[in-house]
């Protein structure tokens, strides 16, 4: 019983919520880019928080089911359709055995999350199903979907339709500003070069993936080219040589030694992850005890968020 | 020395030094153990490095400023820890221009014979300071001065897995084929990362590594490749 993968599309990845506890010997987080979505889409379908889904980057997929079971999809707007008829994301479908599932090219954001009741099951490995690629851990044999994996699931007859209204969805824009805790090496950074940082626009590059969305704008300047290696947390924006930004995401290396100008807000990079190259960037400096304010009154709002059920026509 | 800062929004980074030096590592070391203690499940990942802690909490649970001051209690609390001794392991390497592409380069360079740079690559008993960048990758020193070596200007694609490798005053093997910019100088035949084992790794933070020079019949014999 599973979903059959006969396109994975750009980028197709098994994700639970990360890998957590395992930096000690070097492993990363993976996990969703944009857990809000991934969020909703096991909410939606009434499953444990963190359930393993697909991570959909720029969409171009096609699924087959191979059991009777409910599917969601979440996240940028990719044109769903099951059997060839339309359907909308943010809603929970059944879906029978013989379904065909496909997901168009995304036209504003690029990731989505596509998830089954119960989620699939996919043995862990370090406490999570997360596949990072460059670790070649986790998912199927550490790897992106390849045509003709299956994608264990199982048999699920009772689910209520839940949807998530188009008011209560979010709106994936060109632009994002990230809230950003000035924070490591902030000191070797004149207040000039902050002000320049806080005040400009940068533009996403070609160079963005999991790893990292690497920015290009007005170049910051450090005073020192390097720092003795440290851990770097989730979110870390680096500044190497050339002065251009990095942030660092999901997948990013667990210790470095560029210098950091601080860390943008988990809320925030989940935006960031839903631009293509082009997008606008702009920071916004937070301290540490707006973002915990931010960060709890999203979670707060979130799980508050009613879901309506939808009735079959 | 103690300085604690923010790193983000569910993280903290503790320093306790500016160098690379088998105390530092020391209190490193105690500190993890005293931060795990005192943080219990508020905590959800450590990273010890050559001088620092980045300490990863669960801000739904907790916030920046008790983390802080329970960081900062179980820290200063520690009494002045000697270096502890750590385990020793010894890692045979098959140094060999065939092995180590950059060997006679790097021996050219310093002034020294191939067998030089062997010798004093061996006769060092190295420190593991930090595991990152990639699964398993153990960063060890210090690297003596003589036989120290900068980044290569442009990074190889492609570093075989077991490379043993030297850049500035580090060494490290890495425990799978990936880009990497050391001087690569032979191979190990150790798996420094095997996901199936137990434990997965030969070495943890602060254990002590020699390096044994074997013969290339040796280190076909132990599993390794040329490939």
């Amino acid at each position: 019983m599973s979903l059959e993968v006969i396109q994975p599309g750009v980028l197709g990845l098994l994700q639970d919520r990360g890998r957590f506890g395992a930096h000690r010997i070097g492993l990363t987080n993976g996990g969703p880019l944009d857990p809000e979505a991934f969020g909703y889409c096991n909410r939606l379908l009434e499953n444990d928080a963190g359930s393993t889904a697909v991570e959909i980057s720029f969409g171009g997929s096609h699924f087959r089911s191979t059991v009777d079971t409910f599917i969601c999809v979440t996240g940028a707007d990719m044109p769903l359709t099951i059997n060839n008829r339309e359907k909308p994301l943010w809603a929970v479908h059944p879906v029978a055995a013989g379904d065909e599932i496909r997901l168009g090219f995304a036209e504003r954001g690029c990731r989505s999350y596509l998830g089954v009741a119960q989620g699939f099951t996919v043995a862990p490995s370090f406490g999570s199903t997360a596949t990072v690629m460059r670790e070649q851990i986790g998912g199927l044999r550490g790897d992106r979907l390849q045509p003709g994996d299956l994608l264990p699931c199982a048999r699920i007859t009772e689910r209520r339709l839940y949807q998530l209204l188009p008011e209560q969805q979010p709106h994936y824009q060109n632009t994002v500003t990230l809230r950003v805790i000035p924070g490591y090496q902030q000191a070797h950074f004149s207040r000039l070069q902050q002000r320049r940082f806080f005040s400009h626009a940068y533009t996403v590059s070609e160079r963005c993936d999991r790893m990292g969305y690497r920015l290009e704008g007005p170049a910051i300047a450090c005073d020192i080219d390097g720092i003795l290696s440290e851990g770097i947390c989730f979110g870390a924006i680096q500044i190497p040589a050339d002065g251009q930004p990095i942030v660092l995401l999901n997948d990013r290396q667990t210790i470095g030694g560029y210098p950091k100008i601080g860390s943008a807000l988990t809320l925030d990079a989940a935006r960031l992850a839903q631009l293509r190259p082009g997008g606008t960037v702009h920071f916004a400096p937070i301290s540490p005890h707006g973002a915990h304010n931010a960060l709890h009154l999203a979670y707060s709002v979130a799980r508050r968020q009613p879901l309506k059920e939808r009735h079959l026509d | 020395m103690l300085e604690l800062h923010s790193a983000g929004e569910d993280a903290l980074i503790l320093y306790l030094g500016h160098e690379t030096s088998p105390v530092i590592a020391a209190r490193v070391q105690a500190a993890c153990s005293a931060i795990e203690t005192a943080l219990g499940d508020d905590l959800r990942d450590l990273v010890p490095s050559y001088a620092s802690v980045l300490i990863i909490y669960d801000p739904l649970r907790t916030d920046h400023l008790s983390v802080g001051h329970r960081v900062r209690t179980a820290v200063s609390a520690l009494a002045t820890t000697a270096a502890s001794a750590g385990r020793s392991v010894v890692l045979p390497v098959y140094y060999a221009a065939e092995s180590g592409a950059d060997l006679e380069t790097l021996a050219q360079r310093r002034g020294l014979t191939v067998n030089e740079v062997i010798s004093i690559h061996s006769e060092t008993e190295y420190r593991v300071y930090a595991i990152g960048f990639a699964p398993g990758f153990a960063y060890l020193g210090q690297v003596d001065e003589r036989i120290a070596a900068p980044r290569l200007a442009t990074p190889r694609q492609k570093v075989p897995r077991g490379a043993v490798a030297i850049a500035d005053r580090q060494t490290a093997v890495y425990p799978a084929v990936s880009p990497g910019g050391w001087n690569l100088i032979g191979r190990c035949p150790t798996r420094m990362f095997d996901p199936a084992a137990t434990p997965t790794m030969p070495v943890a933070v602060g254990d002590r590594v020699r390096f044994e020079a074997i013969s290339r019949e040796r280190y076909l014999a132990l599993g390794g490749d040329l490939s």
